[in-house]
């Protein structure tokens, strides 16, 4: 419940002076009225979408049977972490929580750092070849994702990695628009810090790593964002990838659960504890990059 | 560094960049190459192939049986072709009602939220947009659960007195319903007739079924979040100068709406649209933890009916050759959409509209400072 308890906060761009409504003469009394009735449209509409969430945590507290009688009531009138508990003591919740972890973590440090990599050779070393690298960049990222899911079992299983941590993680490094969004940044930043290090005598990776990275900061954190989220919420990718129960992450073993293949009879509580366990980490991950996230596309399109 | 000597004449800095440049480059480089391009040459082979799963695509007996996947899936008569064209049709329809939703909602709430005079503009923006950063599984379950026969949905339909349908099992089209609801319950001759890919005409014009609504609904609520946040930026990058010349000019706030700001959010409606465009036909993670195609096939998209054709029937070669076509599908869409949305010289007849009765060219002195900009493109054009 706390994810949504947060206090009033002012945006960060609220302060951006040239926005064209801030110039807005807002003496006149009918500019009340409409800010009031944007208000209301906005807090019926933020209540819409906050009840799906508020209804999954408050139900996954009551029993099977107060579930389906009372659907909506967010006050449950049997209090039970029954749900949690048979999810953490008698399921293979667990593993497939420990799974996620493993493969999202190795999966966002192995993109951020081959995404910068690229993206830094991409924005300032000239070499021959550049170009070609880049339109076959773009080429890649236009083709659609669930396109690839038998492609990708095809190449997974000729060469040996299915039913593996390395056929989970490896595939899911490939990140051209990380690399691009690299690239991009690298580009808006002065050279003059680096061409001073070589200079010194600095060598390339050695500058790459000691002072560009460091400087990349604010990219290197949408990249961790983007990819935390993106491996984290996975599903085609490890579906094809693996069968072995021990090797189920969190989406393709809730999955199993919504469409029943491990329960009998609904047991909505179950279900919905389980959505909302594998919800937290990216919620956490979401407040505390917030204002980050808020500028993500301003950081990825901006020159 | 072999490129050493060769650049020497370059300066010292860049001697050996066309090494490490490379270098830089090749882990990611490798990476695409081995999970990206060679998969989707091996499944170009395997889509014309009699590959049943066993053994490697590449061993002597598999065979290269030419268009036959295609050919079975476009015009083959049979289960597989009724299949596909249930599943195009089901997707088509997901398309053209959440891609414009999502578009209008994303925009609307980025219009509000962006309000200078609003206060807690932060709080709004997150509520938002966290349906979409919580994954499509967790967030099917939930929907599972909302829309469930007596579920919370219903039970809210409940309380103003409407009977809600039992969503996801309930196979019935919304158009058909509708019609239904005027007493028209079987389609016309000409319509029942024919039929396009397995699917009658009749059946093509059905709309979504009540259970993929339900996933449409989801799909408008988890996407608008994100295309909230593009429109918000763009808000922002706006230029007040041409805003302040229509309110100068007695616009009021649904002219500058139409008239100002949509026209110059162009770009960033563009991207919107062609992102929604391409998520839109690769519907699957709700199809495999909610519905797995039910019911009565309804819920089925081509993306999930590729990978069961492939993974659960065995059919490799279809599966492959449906990827395939979806892929097209994509790529027709995305190029369509660009050549709609081109842009495009101002008609005769726009002009007109702008520059009042006096055809003269001098009247640009009256005109606003929005039409002055549609005149600029219109002198480019060759006068008569």
């Amino acid at each position: 419940m706390t994810i949504f308890a947060k206090p009033e906060q002012e945006a960060p761009s609220t302060e951006t002076l040239d926005s064209p409504t801030n110039r807005r003469p807002q003496r006149r009394p009918r500019a009340n009225t409409a800010a009031w009735v944007a208000y209301a449209v906005l807090i019926t509409i933020a209540a819409i979408y906050i009840m799906p969430f508020l209804i999954q945590i408050s139900t996954s507290f009551k029993t099977d049977a107060e579930a389906a009688a009372n659907p909506v009531s967010l006050v449950r009138q049997t209090w039970t972490t029954e749900a949690y508990r048979e999810l953490f003591l008698n399921s293979d919740f667990p593993t497939w929580f420990k799974n996620s972890i493993i493969v999202t973590v190795l999966v966002t440090l192995g993109r951020v750092f081959l995404a910068s990599l690229a993206g830094y050779a991409l924005a300032r070393l000239r070499f021959r070849g550049r170009g070609v690298i880049f339109a076959a960049l773009i080429g890649v990222m236009a083709v659609p994702g669930v396109v690839l899911m038998i492609p990708k079992f095809l190449v997974i299983n000729q060469i040996g990695i299915y039913d593996s941590y390395t056929g989970m993680i490896i595939p899911l490094l490939t990140d051209a628009a990380g690399v691009f969004i690299m690239k991009n940044f690298f580009e808006s930043i002065p050279p003059s810090v680096e061409e001073q290090a070589r200079i010194d005598g600095a060598g390339l990776f050695r500058v790459f790593w000691s002072i560009v990275l460091p400087m990349a900061r604010p990219a290197l954190i949408t990249i961790i964002i983007l990819s935390f989220q993106g491996s984290w919420n996975e599903l085609g990718h490890f579906i094809v990838a693996t069968q072995d129960p021990l090797l189920t992450t969190l989406t393709k073993g809730v999955a199993g659960l919504a469409s029943g293949q491990l329960s009998s009879g609904s047991q909505y509580p179950i279900k919905l504890a389980a959505a909302a366990i594998m919800t937290i980490p990216v919620a956490v991950m979401f407040f505390i990059f917030q204002k980050r996230i808020m500028n993500t596309s301003d950081g990825a399109v901006k020159e | 560094m072999h490129a050493t000597t060769k650049r020497s004449r370059r300066s010292g800095i860049r001697r050996d960049e066309t090494a490490s440049g490379w270098l830089f480059a090749a882990p990611m480089l490798i990476l695409l190459a081995v999970f990206l391009v060679v998969p989707v040459l091996m499944a170009l082979w395997v889509s014309f192939s009699d590959w049943a799963g066993r053994g490697s695509p590449f061993s002597g007996d598999v065979h290269f049986v030419g268009f036959k996947n295609y050919q079975a899936l476009l015009a083959g008569g049979g289960l597989a072709e009724q299949d596909f064209g249930t599943a195009l049709r089901n997707n088509a329809w997901y398309v053209v009602l959440v891609v414009p939703l999502q578009t209008a909602v994303s925009l609307f709430l980025a219009v509000l939220v962006n309000r200078a005079i609003l206060r807690g503009r932060g709080v709004f923006r997150t509520v938002f947009y966290f349906p979409s950063v919580t994954s499509s599984v967790a967030m099917t379950v939930v929907w599972l659960f909302l829309f469930s026969a007596s579920g919370a949905v219903n039970t809210v339909l409940s309380w103003v007195g409407v009977n809600g349908p039992n969503w996801f099992n309930d196979s019935t089209g919304i158009f058909h319903n509708l019609l239904a609801a005027f007493g028209v319950s079987h389609g016309p001759e000409f319509l029942t007739g024919g039929e396009l890919l397995g699917v009658s005409w009749w059946g093509w014009l059905s709309g979504p079924s009540v259970a993929m609504s339900a996933f449409i609904l989801m799909a408008v609520f988890t996407t608008s979040g994100t295309f909230m946040l593009l429109f918000i930026a763009a808000l922002q990058n706006l230029a007040g100068d041409i805003t302040e010349a229509a309110i100068m000019d007695g616009a009021n706030g649904w002219q500058r709406f139409w008239r100002i700001t949509i026209p110059q959010l162009r770009p960033t409606l563009f991207t919107v649209l062609t992102l929604g465009l391409i998520g839109c036909w690769q519907v699957f993670d709700q199809v495999y933890a909610g519905t797995e195609g039910a019911p009565g096939k309804t819920t089925l998209t081509p993306a999930y009916l590729s990978y069961s054709t492939a993974f659960n029937n065995q059919q490799w070669g279809q599966g492959a050759a449906i990827a395939f076509i979806l892929f097209v599908i994509i790529v027709v869409f995305t190029v369509l959409q660009r050549w709609i949305l081109r842009e495009r010289a101002v008609s005769k007849r726009h002009i007109r509209l702008y520059q009042g009765p006096r055809p003269s060219e001098e009247g640009a002195n009256t005109e606003t400072l929005a039409a002055r900009r549609e005149t600029t493109i219109k002198s480019r054009e060759p006068r008569p």
